[in-house]
């Protein structure tokens, strides 16, 4: 990032679905292993309480959601708290380009949704990438 | 009487920043599927909190369990802002204090330690779901009579 900020991946609970856990899966690999140095996730339940901190930063940092269903509630509460919302993803969307990756379990993922999870953590480092060269995704 | 009227609705926290919000969730999820699979439901925390109408309702009607990772508390908070009184509220920072030698690391994949602590909150999730049906058993039983 051009003035040291860390981008913010915010995923969807999604404790009910296998979708959710796709999404969290992507976030983590893309905070812990892809993009450690410049990126970073929050609670989304923090934000949607109002936690003053947490709205104080996604209004400051550019934010990507990545969303498990159609109900958007990650990128909801973004735009809600007048997030710097630079992108959302939805798992949905990514499974109907890659009908293969089939997502089975919310504890414990089957090795299709691990690999749609990697699929979309790739195109969310991309987006990283060209926010962090200063480039509108 | 329908069989929904036995249920017992966990709500974990979202906690994707921090370890203990990973254990939230797998702890819920391990009552939901494997300890209690008949008698649990669960509900998304954001979604619930954005103004999820069906979520909101459930929670007003029946008793719900929150299950938080920090002391922030956004379960139980939005719970008893949206819908009412929990029956009961666990905070895992609480649980872990009775295991002074685990330290929690992982957000994502868990150690086996990290797992047996998760089954640990599990059972005392498990536990409260038990208590608050046999509440609604005895309040049952006190409304025929």
């Amino acid at each position: 990032m051009p003035n040291g900020e860390s981008i913010v991946i915010i995923p969807c609970s999604g404790i009910g679905k296998s979708l959710g856990t796709v999404g969290r899966k992507a976030a983590y690999k893309v905070v812990d292993e892809l993009r450690p140095e410049n990126t970073t996730t929050k609670c989304l339940a923090l934000l949607t309480m109002g936690d003053q901190e947490t709205l104080k930063i996604i209004s400051e940092s550019p934010c990507i959601t990545i969303d498990g269903c159609p109900s958007k509630c990650a990128q909801k509460n973004v735009e809600t708290s007048k997030g710097r919302l630079i992108k959302s993803f939805l798992v949905t969307d990514a499974l109907r380009s890659h009908r293969d990756l089939k997502p089975e379990g919310i504890i414990e993922l089957n090795a299709g949704g691990i690999e749609l999870a990697n699929v979309i953590a790739k195109e969310v480092a991309e987006t990283v990438d060209e926010i962090s060269r200063g480039k509108s995704p | 009487m329908t069989l929904a009227k036995w249920k017992v609705g966990v709500v974990s926290c979202s906690g994707e920043e921090i370890p203990e919000g990973t254990i939230s969730r797998i702890a819920t999820r391990l009552v939901l599927e494997k300890l209690r699979p008949d008698e649990t439901v669960t509900i998304c925390l954001p979604l619930f909190l954005a103004g999820g109408e069906g979520e909101r309702t459930f929670a007003r009607l029946f008793p719900t369990i929150t299950v938080d990772g920090c002391e922030k508390k956004c379960a139980k908070i939005g719970t008893e802002k949206y819908s009412g009184k929990p029956f009961a509220s666990l905070v895992v920072t609480d649980v872990l204090k009775k295991c002074p030698t685990l330290t929690l690391k992982s957000r994502d994949k868990l150690s086996a330690e990290e797992w047996e602590f998760a089954e640990k909150v599990a059972k005392e999730i498990a536990e409260k779901v038990d208590e608050a049906l046999r509440a609604q058993n005895k309040q049952l039983r006190s409304e025929k009579q």
